[in-house]
């Protein structure tokens, strides 16, 4: 997973039991989250951290707050981080790392370009049509592997444009199947009946399918092969059952509705298949790692100025929007759902009996655990007792003997507790609408939306930034105008040694300073901590920077006037 | 837009020195009344008043045309014309184009005497600058060409360059061109002299007249719509600049221009302390991608940058129009590129940076001649930035061509038929255009592909052959292999694979060719136009007995080599054609004919219902089997003797190829070498193609690109159309006595012209020639246009040239002629006088001896020798 060669050879002690880096940078051990997979391996590095990390915290015991809710340092897989650990290393002098150790600014380059993706939309015959641009996108690992994943695709049986991100918890089994799923349920929901007939009649007698989605990924970006053909037999169901319901009468698809379909039913369907299980035993654990580990999504959908957010937990849509004298503004289209959305926590509070009030969120987490309020998968936090348990006796013994799984949340009497019904957000777009920024809170708890809006706004109008020189009636000499150009081009270019808006944003989330400027050595400490360290001092982040065209977004307002 | 550059220039006006603008307009006023009406009837309408429109003009009156009609649509030379640079520069890569620049410097000089306008024409000279070795290789050839047309130029070294251009730092310069003869020109000017004289000879013109379509009857043209009334007219000439592409598609039959507008930028400053001499040359610094020219004491430079911008790609925007402004940062690397050729220019002070959008063609050579689609049509645009220096030559061919039927110089590369409607795309001309401005200023080296506008016209096979390591070339927007590069091999990068020595491929397209002369090749030449004549009666037979000069009266299945001759009986085509059965023809033509020969099948074949003639270009795939295999390989395919006895040379016959039914099989390869060439349709292709791999694995079988081809049809003499042989030269000329049969007992077209040479003698003669004392590895290699000289006499230009692997020579095609001692007149050239000269080719500068040979060298290839075996002498003596 590591992308850079650089960072093995770190010199940082990272196997000695005292760690000067942990020691005053870690606030709580629930910080560390890992792949189930690697929990064996890993759990023995980080017993000695977690728990010098309690005494920091002041529990009382180091043991009993493990016994509480981490009984394995596995167990904070599903736990986010509470405080901002930001916070703690801002102020942090490096310089107490036993040895210092620099990445050139080519291999800083090379570790956050590796996962960046561009596309632009096709012109038509020298013309853009479309309300997009186009995008950027890009991903930094703090875990490893990273648990966030990211989707782009076009819808071409509809119109429109899904892009979508996805993070993952407890390993990145749910946030890969949904990032490869979700889309195709989206765009089925929102398919008119006829077409739904079209594709149901090519599947049954075998002919080719009419292609729903074309997909935009970046080489690292991968659909499991294993598992095609049980998510495409789960997705023909859904739209079989869609072509049943249809009575005929309503052929408007809201698309609000459509996106809540389609994330509800995945979840069910993922829910389901991890009941049902499979023949294969590597599909069999496959849909149970899937069910057990959750994702949260933000997804948006746009078709011309219609702009649709469907958000599931707390990744963000940020709407960047320029003001009339060239200022930049957030606006923000989605709802975190989490412990600080006062509207979560009185949703919760009603779903559930009152003498759960007290136990069904704590310390800002979901019976204590979970951070994100809403997410795919996650069945322990769904399902009955008696359907977990019975699931994972007869699952294959990989489940069984994992401590995470069979661990039952405490208090847990009414399940579900968890969702994934999306909250969707409407938005026109208006020419002053520039760009819309979705990322996953990797992002969003290290810098400010405001920051985040004005740095990409900046950088995608870097180029017209800068005033046109004209000479009109002035003296200028052949010298002066050279030294004057020159200039403009290395402030230019400063803007443009990214290619990527995605790969600016993460360049000054991770390497910025206390005055917003990236700092090249901070840049290169982040991103060459070891992987087993680098979650302590990030999360994983993944961006999509969709660009909107203003052209085409005036054209639509001018004709509907 | 020329409103809105009028008003530019209005503004321009008032400020001081701006050329002689208001002193030469006064005398042109007769030219610019504006209440009168049109006339209603005119033998030909010309579109555009700028330097073309009026050249042409000017060149009608002077030929006799009376009756002649200019239309403006905004004021006389107000668009690009307005604004060009003013540099007459003769150094120019293609002799045709030298030619064009040399009779328009003579034009200039003389025009002031002859109409009283002032045009500004003062003869500086110019200097093109070398950084690099292989950029004065460049000036080398050029500067051999010009020497043999009489324009005097010389290869100087850095510190002559100093001592003519006091500016100049000549530290990083490692040579350059010294042409005295070129000339500066306010082209405005020459605009208006040319427009006053062709004025005085009759022609009218009207300013503020907007051509708004062309009128066409039947494929031909009947009139001009404008803003202002109809004018009936037998010919429309379209001038019309950059606007030229749209106008031709606003008639009801669109003609397709294919130009496309980028934005082009230069820098006015103002005098210098103490002010240039105003004979001081003009500097071309290609390498640093400028020119400079001294302009009223101060200079003015620009450039071709490497990012050019498209303009106007969807035609007339006034928004664009509003936005052509002066843009500094886009300038920026010309101006650091100026600053470093002339450092001290640093104080001079800044005046105006100039934004005037240049055409460009495709390929960059500019357009000119009749539409292919309707008759009377004609065009002359496109010039790449080189209007002024074009102009002149340019307008003097194209009257040559409306009057005369075709112009004295072959102009086959400027002409428009040379591109397929497929290049008229806005999208493919955008981005061409994008690669063609740059190009401008880079090195021109043999064998460059433009790598834009790619993969359009594909043969099936594209991908199977791409995968095995294909490098393409592109002709007439088709695909085809250069060479196959094998899987363990690295071939250069593009940039880097630019030479003017031996290339890169050497080794692979050897063992290709060797494979075509033990084992067999395959080529895929699916380029190749293909027209099927088709008829109910004999009229298929009787038309192209008329329309060619071999006898087509053979038995079915023969395949005959002919000329498509013109009333001078030069060559318009040369092709082959087979008969497939009494009544149908199936002809195969080189591959950028298949607009050129269309047209002119359709304008000379009688306009009958019952004769068809069908373009099947792309019903079929062409594969080329070459090789002493191709007999062994095609029988097992096809379980049908393939030996000479059963299927002799020159034979067509359908049959059946693996699983495959109706292929044309024909037993010629275009090469000279034993094989076959098979026309098949195209869902067939994938399948034969396969099994022709696998089941020739035995016989060696491999893929094989045109390189190969080329070498193996030049060291045959196989002379090829367009390169070789074309609308001046006749097949008595370039030893194609046998593809002419004069007394087959029909008056074909140029039959008499023929009959007349015969009995005369030729004025030329195509030769081969074979470079004795020329070293691969280390000497430059010929490439085609090389001075040919007999005797240390002058005598000709190559006209291709290839390495021959079984000569290991260099074997060039080339004319001869015999210019007279005392007064250059061309003489008969005869067969005693090409076998008595002593040769040489001018490469670059450097002569290499050559043995000239009027007949491929048949004994060495017939007879199989061990290499070892054979002298020299042996081919010599032929």
């Amino acid at each position: 997973m590591c992308v850079c060669p650089g960072p093995r050879r770190i010199g940082l002690p990272v196997r000695t039991p005292s760690l000067p880096l942990f020691s005053d940078a870690m606030p709580a051990p629930t910080q560390l989250f890992f792949p189930l997979i690697r929990n064996c391996e890993l759990s023995r590095i980080y017993g000695t951290a977690c728990y010098c990390h309690h005494k920091h915290l002041c529990c009382s015991s180091p043991y009993q707050s493990r016994l509480r809710y981490t009984p394995h340092p596995a167990y904070a897989t599903f736990c986010r981080p509470k405080e901002n650990w930001w916070q703690y290393t801002q102020g942090r002098r490096y310089t107490s790392t036993p040895q210092k150790f620099y990445l050139t600014p080519p291999q800083v380059n090379s570790i956050l370009k590796a996962n960046e993706y561009s596309f632009k939309v096709p012109e038509f015959d020298g013309k853009n049509v479309s309300s997009i641009l186009g995008f950027d996108s890009n991903q930094l690992p703090a875990n490893a592997p990273i648990e966030d994943r990211r989707s782009a695709a076009t819808c071409l049986q509809t119109r429109g444009m899904l892009l979508g991100v996805f993070d993952g918890h407890a390993g990145c089994a749910c946030s890969q199947a949904v990032s490869e799923r979700l889309f195709y349920y989206i765009a089925v929901s929102l398919l008119p009946h006829e077409t739904l007939l079209e594709i149901e009649n090519a599947v049954e007698s075998g002919r080719a399918l009419l292609p729903i989605l074309q997909w935009h990924k970046h080489p690292n970006d991968y659909f499991s092969k294993e598992a095609s053909k049980l998510y495409f037999n789960s997705l023909r169901t859904y739209w079989q059952e869609l072509i049943d319901l249809n009575t005929g009468e309503s052929t408007d698809i809201d698309v609000k509705e459509a996106l809540i379909n389609a994330f509800k039913r995945l979840d069910n369907d993922i829910s389901l298949e991890a009941q049902v299980g499979d023949p294969n035993s590597f599909l069999n654990y496959l849909v149970l790692r899937v069910a057990f580990s959750g994702a949260t999504a933000c997804v948006a959908h746009v078709d011309g100025v219609d702009l649709h957010v469907a958000n599931t937990g707390d990744s963000r849509a940020m709407l960047g929007v320029q003001e009339e004298d060239g200022s930049w503004s957030a606006v923000t289209l989605s709802n975190d759902h989490n412990a600080q959305n006062e509207r979560e926590l009185e949703r919760l509070k009603l779903e559930h009996p009152k003498n759960e009030a007290k136990s069904v969120v704590k310390q800002d987490r979901l019976l204590g655990l979970l951070m994100p309020f809403r997410a795919f998968g996650d069945v322990k936090f769904k399902w009955s007792i008696d359907l977990q348990k019975r699931v994972i006796e007869s699952g294959p013994d990989q489940l069984n003997d994992n401590e995470y799984t069979k661990f039952i949340p405490p208090n847990y009497h009414t399940p579900p507790y968890l969702t994934a019904e999306p909250e969707v957000t409407y938005h026109r777009l208006r020419p002053q609408d520039k760009f819309l920024v979705l990322a996953t809170d990797g992002l969003w708890e290290t810098m400010h939306r405001q920051d985040v809006v004005r740095i990409v706004g900046e950088y995608l109008t870097g180029m017209h930034h800068q005033q046109p020189i004209a000479v009109g009636g002035y003296k200028v000499t052949l010298g002066q105008m050279h030294g004057l150009l020159t200039e403009r081009r290395a402030k230019m270019s400063a803007v443009f040694q990214d290619q990527n808006a995605a790969t600016h944003l993460i360049r000054h989330a991770v390497g910025n300073n206390e005055f917003g400027a990236v700092d090249h050595e901070r840049l290169s400490k982040m991103l060459s901590l070891p992987e087993e360290l680098a979650r302590m001092y990030r999360d994983d982040i993944t961006i999509i920077v969709v660009q909107f065209n203003s052209h085409v977004v005036g054209a639509y307002q001018n004709q509907e006037q | 837009m020329l409103y809105r550059l009028l008003s530019i220039v209005q503004r321009q006006r008032t400020s001081p020195g701006w050329q002689n603008w208001s002193s030469s307009r006064s005398s042109t006023s007769a030219t610019e009344a504006h209440s009168v009406t049109l006339p209603a009837q005119a033998q030909v309408v010309i579109c555009g008043g700028g330097i073309m429109g009026t050249s042409v003009a000017y060149h009608l009156s002077k030929m006799g045309w009376q009756d002649i009609v200019l239309l403006e649509q905004g004021r006389l030379a107000a668009g690009s014309t307005r604004f060009c640079a003013g540099i007459l520069s003769t150094a120019r890569h293609s002799s045709i184009e030298q030619k064009m620049a040399d009779y328009s410097n003579k034009l200039y000089l003389q025009l002031e005497q002859e109409t009283g306008i002032q045009t500004g024409y003062l003869r500086t000279g110019s200097i093109s600058l070398a950084q690099t070795q292989d950029r004065l290789i460049s000036l080398k050839r050029i500067n051999s060409r010009l020497n043999v047309i009489g324009i005097p130029s010389e290869i100087i070294s850095p510190k002559k360059v100093a001592e003519l251009h006091p500016l100049l730092n000549v530290h990083d310069l490692v040579g350059a061109m010294h042409v005295p003869e070129d000339a500066v020109v306010s082209s405005p000017d020459v605009a208006l002299a040319l427009a006053s004289a062709a004025s005085q000879n009759g022609v009218q013109i009207y300013d503020r007249t907007s051509v708004l379509h062309v009128l066409i009857k039947k494929g031909q043209v009947t009139g001009v719509e404008t803003d202002k009334g109809q004018i009936e007219c037998q010919y429309f000439v379209n001038c019309a600049g950059q606007w030229a592409y749209e106008l031709g598609l606003s008639n009801e039959e669109p003609v397709s221009i294919p130009l496309h507008a980028c934005e082009h930028f230069y820098l006015l400053t103002r005098p210098w302390n103490t002010p240039l001499q105003s004979n001081t040359p003009t500097v071309v610094d290609a390498d640093g991608r400028i020119y400079i020219r001294n302009w009223q004491g101060g200079i003015l430079s620009g450039g071709f940058e490497k990012n050019p911008k498209p303009i106007f790609t969807e035609g007339k925007n006034q928004l664009e129009i509003q936005n052509l402004r002066e843009d500094w940062d886009h300038f920026e690397p010309l101006l650091s590129s100026l600053l470093r050729r002339m450092p001290e220019l640093e104080t001079l002070e800044i005046m105006k940076l100039v934004n005037c959008p240049e055409t460009f063609t495709p390929d960059m050579k500019c357009i000119m001649g009749e539409s292919p689609v309707v008759q009377g049509y004609f065009v002359l645009a496109g010039m790449n930035s080189a209007g002024l220096s074009l102009g002149g030559g340019a307008g003097k061919y194209l009257a040559e061509w409306m009057v005369y039927g075709y112009p004295s110089e072959n102009v086959w590369e400027l002409d428009l038929q040379r591109f397929g409607a497929l290049q008229s795309s806005r999208t493919f001309l955008r981005h061409r255009v994008m690669e063609v401005m740059p190009l401008m200023y880079d090195l021109k080296v043999p064998r460059w592909d433009f790598q834009t506008g790619r993969q359009l016209r594909t043969s099936p096979l594209y991908d199977r052959l791409d995968a095995q390591g294909a490098r393409w070339m592109e002709k007439h927007g088709f695909e085809r292999a250069k060479f196959f590069v094998p899987p363990n091999k690295d071939l250069l990068p593009l940039e880097q694979s630019k030479t003017f020595y031996k290339p890169d491929w050497f080794d692979i397209v050897e063992s290709e060719v060797k494979c075509c002369k033990e084992a067999v090749c395959v080529i895929d030449m699916s380029s190749f136009t293909k027209f099927e004549i088709t008829s109910t009666g004999d009229q298929a037979l009787e038309s192209l007995q008329y329309l060619f000069s071999n006898d087509l009266d053979v038995p079915v299945g023969h395949i005959v080599h002919t000329g498509m001759l013109n009333e001078d009986g030069g060559y318009e085509n040369d092709c082959s054609i087979a008969r497939l059965n009494r009544r149908s023809f199936f002809m195969i033509s080189p591959t950028d004919q298949q607009v050129h020969c269309w047209a002119w099948l359709k304008k000379y074949m009688p306009k009958d219902s019952n004769l068809l003639l069908e373009d099947v270009t792309w019903k079929y795939t062409a594969l080329n089997l070459i090789g002493p295999r191709a007999v062994d390989l095609l029988s097992e395919l096809s379980y049908a003797p393939m030996t000479p006895d059963h299927f002799p040379t020159l034979f067509c016959k359908e049959m059946s190829v693996g699983y495959a039914n109706g292929i044309r099989v024909m037993s010629m390869t275009h090469t000279g070498e034993p094989g076959f060439m098979l026309y098949i349709p195209i869902e067939y292709a994938l399948h034969i193609y396969n099994e022709m791999m696998s089941v020739g694995q035995k016989y060696g079988i491999r893929n094989a690109g045109y390189y190969a081809l080329r070498s193996l049809r030049i060291e045959k003499f196989f002379s090829f159309w367009g390169q070789d042989l074309n609308a001046l030269t006749t097949p008595l000329e370039c030893g194609g006595e046998s593809r002419v049969k004069l007394e087959k007992g029909i008056d074909f077209i140029g039959r008499d012209a023929l009959l007349q040479q015969k009995q005369n003698g030729v004025y030329k003669r195509l030769a081969m020639f074979i470079l004795d004392d020329h070293d691969t590895d280390v000497d430059f290699w010929p490439w085609w246009g090389e001075p040919i000289y007999r005797n240390g006499q002058y005598a000709g230009k190559t006209t291709s040239s290839a390495y021959s692997y079984t000569l290991e020579r260099h074997v060039c095609l080339g004319y001869v002629h015999n210019f007279s001692e005392d007064s250059g007149e061309e003489q008969v050239v005869t067969t005693d006088f090409i076998n008595r000269g002593e040769y040489e080719i001018d490469i670059a500068g450097q002569r290499f001896q050559a043995k000239a040979k009027l007949y491929p060298i048949t004994s060495y290839f017939t007879h199989k020798r061990r290499k070892d075996d054979v002298e020299l002498s042996d081919f010599h003596g032929k």
